[in-house]
């Protein structure tokens, strides 16, 4: 297709998204409005659940089952870095050298990894009181621990990350969020259903099973990025020779 | 706080937002493009505390300005490689501290 017609199609699309995203756009609710009609709800249930936080609520309890599919969706994508980013025949891991670090990078690194790691137990373990959660903890967990690269160089970060326990860890925190749910089947609820005894509201143990959910998937998400990024890490820094992508492509 | 207030705080960084991410589109360069991207993450993340969503804010602060952009500067990183080796396996050259 020529450059012109190329052009040509993409304002006469553009137009017509144009009008109709305006038209669709005029029939929508005010910009911040009073009226919350799905707000108003899954506040009052979270009250009735004794959560604190709304938005563990709703991921954890209310909405469980939709969750569990993005839990899933994450457990796969990390399968599938594993499984293509494995070491082929015509590669050979090495150990890196070590590196010069300025100093002030490697004492910072050094002060803020323990605070991080901190930082990330204290979001997963208040994920039913205050925003944040099994999830954003997760993040945070997995990103501390590489401080150890930024301040030192990628053998201290081997020496301090259990890869192959995490690997398992991994499967088992995400099996875990599976056979909670099968709790509420056990004691004749549907499945997922928050049976556990809901606890005093807005203290550490409240919300019944959205704590325990939310640590399951806190460990499932560290455990799961930590590996991701050792995959890519491996890849990047310890690993020689070429991946035959031209040659044998097709073979 | 006053609505009014809010609203102007939204529309500015709603602004922000589309601006930089009109400069990661504009940018060429993959490794430049992850850094402009964590900026765009640290922006989407601004905004959403504006919105009044911190639990979004968090997911958004962790993947998109710390995992996203340093997973992109890895792989770049094998791929240029292999173009030219180089193997000491040093972290000289790309600014991969990006991870906090």
């Amino acid at each position: 297709m020529s450059r012109s017609a190329r052009v040509r199609l993409f304002l006469g699309a553009a137009a017509a998204i144009a009008v109709f995203y305006v038209l669709a756009c005029t029939g929508l609710p005010h910009f911040g409005t009073a009226a919350h009609p799905y707000g108003d709800r899954a506040v009052a249930a979270t009250l009735r659940q004794h959560t604190a936080n709304t938005v563990s609520s709703i991921n954890f309890d209310q909405r469980a089952f939709d969750t569990l599919g993005e839990e899933s969706i994450l457990l796969g994508s990390v399968l599938g870095a594993t499984a293509l980013l494995r070491r082929t025949d015509d590669e050979q891991e090495f150990t890196p050298g070590q590196v010069r670090v300025l100093p002030s990078t490697r004492l910072f690194g050094t002060l803020l990894l323990p605070v991080a790691l901190l930082t990330g137990v204290y979001i997963v373990a208040h994920g039913q009181l205050s925003p944040g959660g099994g999830f954003q903890g997760g993040v945070v967990l997995a990103s501390a621990l590489h401080l150890a690269y930024v301040a030192a160089d990628y053998r201290s970060l081997k020496e301090i990350r259990p890869r192959e326990l995490l690997d398992g860890v991994d499967a088992v925190a995400a099996g875990a969020f599976t056979t909670l749910g099968l709790a509420g089947l056990i004691t004749g609820a549907a499945y997922l259903q928050n049976v556990l005894p809901l606890g005093t509201f807005n203290t550490l143990s409240s919300g019944g099973l959205v704590p325990v959910i939310n640590a399951a998937v806190g460990v499932e998400v560290a455990s799961g990025v930590i590996v991701l990024l050792a995959h890519f890490l491996d890849q990047a820094l310890a690993t020689r020779g070429e991946r035959t992508t031209t040659e044998r492509g097709s073979s | 706080m006053n609505p009014d207030v809010t609203e102007v705080l939204a529309l500015v960084v709603l602004l922000v937002v589309a601006v930089v991410a009109t400069v990661a589109v504009l940018t060429r360069d993959p490794a430049r493009q992850a850094v402009v991207l964590a900026v765009l993450g640290l922006t989407l993340a601004l905004l959403f505390t504006v919105l009044q969503a911190p639990d979004v804010a968090l997911s958004q602060l962790g993947v998109g300005t710390a995992i996203t952009p340093l997973l992109i500067m890895l792989t770049l990183r094998r791929i240029r490689r292999g173009d030219a080796p180089d193997e000491t396996g040093t972290k000289e050259s790309a600014p991969e501290g990006e991870d906090r």
